[in-house]
């Protein structure tokens, strides 16, 4: 069976038809009959309570069918568990409409339910709310000394490990020592889609949501709880998702709002939010982190010390692995890695693209460029100098590492030996050229998955497994996987996802979804194919008479003998002869407990970057890029490689652009538009280069799928701050890199 | 110690009643189709909302992502900036109006091909803005197609992708 047919090859995606002509339905584009629309109204304060919704002011517009607040919602679930989904952090998840308290700016605060669009959304703007203000505190720059550490809570965090040796002598005693903080403010996820659901009302308690979301069981789960609710009466559906970046890890408040006005009005209703209210739930949070690295005569690195602190909201304590990276990327013996939170009054962050290693290797990663000068050693040999062989946080073997092969082949492609070490030393015309390198680490992970495969008379093969693709080619890689397993032609396989009716599969987030669905995949079609061997050898005449699944091979619509491959049965004709209409096979996928537990399970990357930098006017663009990838086994080089190619889109523009400004008089982002939350368009993107090293890994998982929707995030933007030193001899610490550091 | 505040105090206490509906005829991808809206229904609204053409895609309703960039004429304009009614009589183009999934236009064939998308969300409006760049005809250079096409955000960052499709479809030779 190890002729490959599907996978690893550059297919176009399975659903990029239905996009590119509109055929792709998100979720507020499911218009069911008597449809209401309902426009959330934002809390124009920051802090305070609630002393009056004059609701009765525009119940009074004719059309306007219900306006929705904590005045007149109904008791709902009590306990904070049933408002808290799968991805939680510690704390007391916020209940929308549920309460007089003010938490945040932009919080939600009330749904106008309307018969129209638009004059849902004219009453929401007319809505006139009475407060009492609270004084709030939205400075996370006043909050150094305010630090805490978290506990546990939230699936996926780990606390730092312990410092191991003497990280503070060894850097009193260092030959070459460096230290500087490092900052970024919050980010917004903003995906192209906003937020909606469209609940279809279908009597009594039964519903139909069409959610935005990165899990519809996640969803599901959400308002069974809070709404007391069956399954059979949340059904949630989530066929295509316009981007999530993690910003629909977790409900979102429009579910809970359209949900409760259908289940109240005992009508249909969207919710949709705006772009402005996109700013108004998680995000990246604003994080201050200090780094402290020393190095033997050598070269070698002597310690390692990284500090983050960041914000979370009053309500949650999010966590996010900053700094855990930084033990384990590079080979040190001295290492000391502390993690605090402090809380101001916004709303709780959330996991967003690589959380925390976004974060935390935009920090060490220019901090080992600083080093690297310091120590007067080229930043790429400093970081090969430094090559970690074993993961020293775990104290585990890897179960499979290529970075120094990215390193490699990156630095070949880049052209990185013709680089010259100087700051300013480099130029193109009056522009002056910098080259940076930076390198980051991703957790290969996988979850439990379940799904179900069809074979019916006709040939055609359909696998169910409730994931989701927010875009990152699940549907594809999914389909290649099963027609792979069963020696189908692509044509003759349909994989169908976003359905809570479908077997449960795990949120669509932690790059564990190739991993999970497809070993999940794979597992459901081998089992498959087991019973259609033994059908196969009922038939007549058949030469497959006592083989075992290992004996054959399903390649061709066919299933053949491994030792003579002209003996074969035609697929197709297996049911048809059998007298059945098809065949079915269910399955759950367990991850291996020994194989997780005995290996560090990990993805790197080295990014090269090239900027060219105006002098006189601080214009910086990145017009070159580099990113080698080394994360497992490639499933289909032309969907990864858009993976890739949209990470070093997000590096670059955490670099250059990307701030949530909070003016702290308001205690409001005041941003919180396109047209102001800089991200790159067209004309910012020059040539970038994706390499693949592949990993052969049987560890990992079966299939070796390591995963790739966040690993060739990292150090992106280190690698242009450092680009951007080399240029100019500027050390910017602050993102966004701007025109106005760069002049000053 | 607190204060108070209100929002929204500036629509206290006249509030304008909301304005009546009307008949607004639309022709849209060759077909003439009559609805009942309210003036200050947008392009956008009248074509997700009132005729079910949701390939037409909403992203900030603020004309500044070009996800819901139409062909008016054969002009690409923003159909979020727009009043359906100021459309009467016009020729309308939505994506659903340019090819269909057995049948692709060019564009939509060649973004399927070098996978100028992720998500899809900002797709339509992509290729709708394409195809009124070509038609305007100044676009030459892949310099010129990045700057020509950043009307159009992609949160996926697929514009290496994207601009590669362009220019396949750019350089074909006329039939």
């Amino acid at each position: 069976m190890s002729m490959t047919n599907h996978i690893g090859k550059p297919l176009n995606r399975v659903d990029g038809p239905a996009k590119v002509t509109g055929g792709a339905k998100y979720a507020a584009e499911f218009n069911v009959p008597n449809l209401a629309y309902g426009v959330a109204v934002s809390s124009s304060i920051a802090k305070g309570r609630i002393r009056k919704i004059h609701a009765d002011e525009i119940l009074a517009i004719p059309g306007v069918l219900q306006v929705f607040s904590h005045e007149n919602v109904p008791s709902l679930a009590w306990f904070d568990r049933s408002y808290k989904d799968d991805v939680a952090p510690g704390g007391s998840p916020f209940r929308p409409l549920q309460g007089a308290e003010v938490k945040y700016s932009m919080q939600p605060v009330a749904l106008v339910v309307a018969e129209t669009f638009e004059l849902a959304r004219y009453a929401s703007g007319l809505l006139r709310i009475d407060y009492d203000v609270e004084k709030h505190d939205t400075d996370l720059e006043t909050k150094r000394d305010d630090g805490f550490e978290p506990g546990r809570g939230k699936t996926g965090w780990v606390p730092p490990p312990k410092p191991r040796g003497n990280p503070d002598k060894e850097l009193r005693n260092a030959t070459h020592r460096v230290e500087a903080e490092y900052i970024h403010l919050a980010q917004h996820h903003n995906p192209m889609e906003m937020f909606a659901s469209t609940v279809e009302f279908l009597g009594d308690k039964k519903l139909t949501v069409y959610d935005k979301t990165q899990g519809a069981f996640n969803s599901q789960q959400y308002i069974m709880k809070v709404f007391g609710l069956n399954k059979d009466e949340a059904h949630v559906i989530s066929k295509f998702t316009g981007g999530g970046f993690g910003s629909g890890l977790r409900p979102q408040y429009q579910l809970f709002m359209a949900v409760l006005a259908a289940l109240e009005l005992k009508r249909s209703v969207r919710v949709s939010l705006t772009r402005q209210q996109m700013f108004s739930m998680g995000h990246r949070p604003h994080t201050l982190q200090y780094v402290e690295l020393g190095t033997n005569p050598d070269g070698s690195l002597a310690a390692l010390h990284h500090h983050a602190l960041h914000e979370t909201s009053q309500y949650e304590d999010y966590t996010e692995n900053v700094v855990n990276w930084s033990g384990m990327l590079y080979q040190c013996d001295n290492v000391k890695l502390t993690y605090q939170l402090a809380k101001i009054d916004v709303a709780t962050p959330q996991d967003m693209r690589a959380p925390g290693a976004a974060t935390g290797s935009f920090a060490l990663e220019c901090a080992m460029d600083e080093m690297a000068y310091a120590a007067g050693i080229d930043p790429l040999e400093f970081r090969l100098r430094n090559y970690a062989e074993r993961d020293q946080n775990a104290n585990k073997d890897f179960s499979s590492k290529k970075l120094r092969e990215c390193y490699h082949e990156g630095a070949a492609k880049f052209g990185w030996d013709k680089r010259t070490a100087e700051p300013g030393s480099m130029r193109d015309g009056d522009l002056l050229v910098g080259w940076g390198v930076a390198t980051g680490v991703w957790d290969a992970s996988i979850q439990k998955c379940a799904a179900k495969a069809t074979l019916t008379a006709d040939g055609h093969l359909t696998v169910l497994s409730g994931s989701n693709d927010i875009g990152t080619g699940t549907y594809t890689i999914m389909t290649q996987i099963a027609a792979e397993t069963l020696g189908l032609p692509m044509a003759a396989v349909t994989f169908q996802l976003g359905d809570t009716t479908m077997p449960e599969a795990p949120l669509q987030g932690g790059s564990w979804t190739a991993a999970s669905v497809g070993n999940a995949v794979k597992q459901v079609c081998d089992k498959l194919g087991e019973q259609l061997l033994k059908l196969a050898q009922k038939m007549e005449g058949q030469p497959l008479k006592g083989a075992s699944y290992e004996d054959v091979q399903f390649v061709n619509g066919q299933i053949r003998l491994n030792s003579d491959i002209t003996q074969a049965v035609v697929i197709r004709d297996i049911l048809a002869a059998n007298g059945e209409e098809k065949l079915e096979a269910e399955n759950t996928m367990m991850p291996n407990p020994v194989n997780q537990l005995k290996n560090s399970l990990h993805a790197h990357n080295a990014v090269f970057v090239e900027v060219k930098i105006d002098p006189e006017l601080g214009t910086l663009r990145v017009t070159r890029v580099v990113n080698a990838v080394a994360a497992g086994r490639i499933l289909n080089p032309k969907t990864a490689r858009s993976q890739v190619l949209g990470s070093v889109v997000w590096g670059i523009s955490m670099a250059l652009m990307e701030e949530s400004v909070m003016d702290h008089g308001f205690g409001r982002y005041i941003n919180h538009n396109y047209s102001e939350y800089h991200i790159p368009v067209s004309a910012d993107i020059h040539d970038i280069d994706v390499i693949f090293v592949e990993e052969e890994d049987d560890k990992v998982n079966p299939l070796g799928i390591k995963g790739i929707g966040e690993v060739g995030l990292l150090g992106v933007a280190a690698a242009v701050a450092n680009a951007a030193y080399h240029a100019t001899g500027k050390r910017i610490r602050n993102l966004p890199v701007s025109i106005e550091k760069l002049m000053l | 110690m607190s204060t108070t505040t209100t929002q929204a105090s500036l629509g206290h206490p006249a509030i304008a009643p909301p304005p009546a509906l009307g008949t607004v005829t639309l022709k849209i991808n060759g077909v003439e189709r009559q609805l009942e809206i309210a003036p200050w229904t947008t392009l956008l609204d009248a074509l997700r909302e009132y005729l079910d053409l949701t390939g037409t895609k909403k992203g900030c309703d603020h004309g500044q992502c070009g996800a819901c960039t139409v062909l008016v004429d054969g002009k690409r304009i923003n159909s979020c900036l727009t009043l359906a009614v100021m459309k009467e009589g016009a020729d309308i183009t939505t994506i659903e109006g340019l090819g269909t999934e057995t049948n692709l236009h060019p564009l939509q064939q060649a973004f399927v091909d070098h996978d100028a998308f992720q998500c899809g969300y900002c797709t339509p409006g992509q290729i709708c803005s394409a195809v009124g760049m070509l038609t305007e005809g100044k676009a030459k250079t892949t310099a010129e197609i990045r700057e020509m096409m950043s009307g159009n955000l992609c949160r996926c960052g697929a514009y290496t992708n994207i601009v590669s499709a362009i220019e396949e479809v750019l350089n074909q030779p006329k039939a």
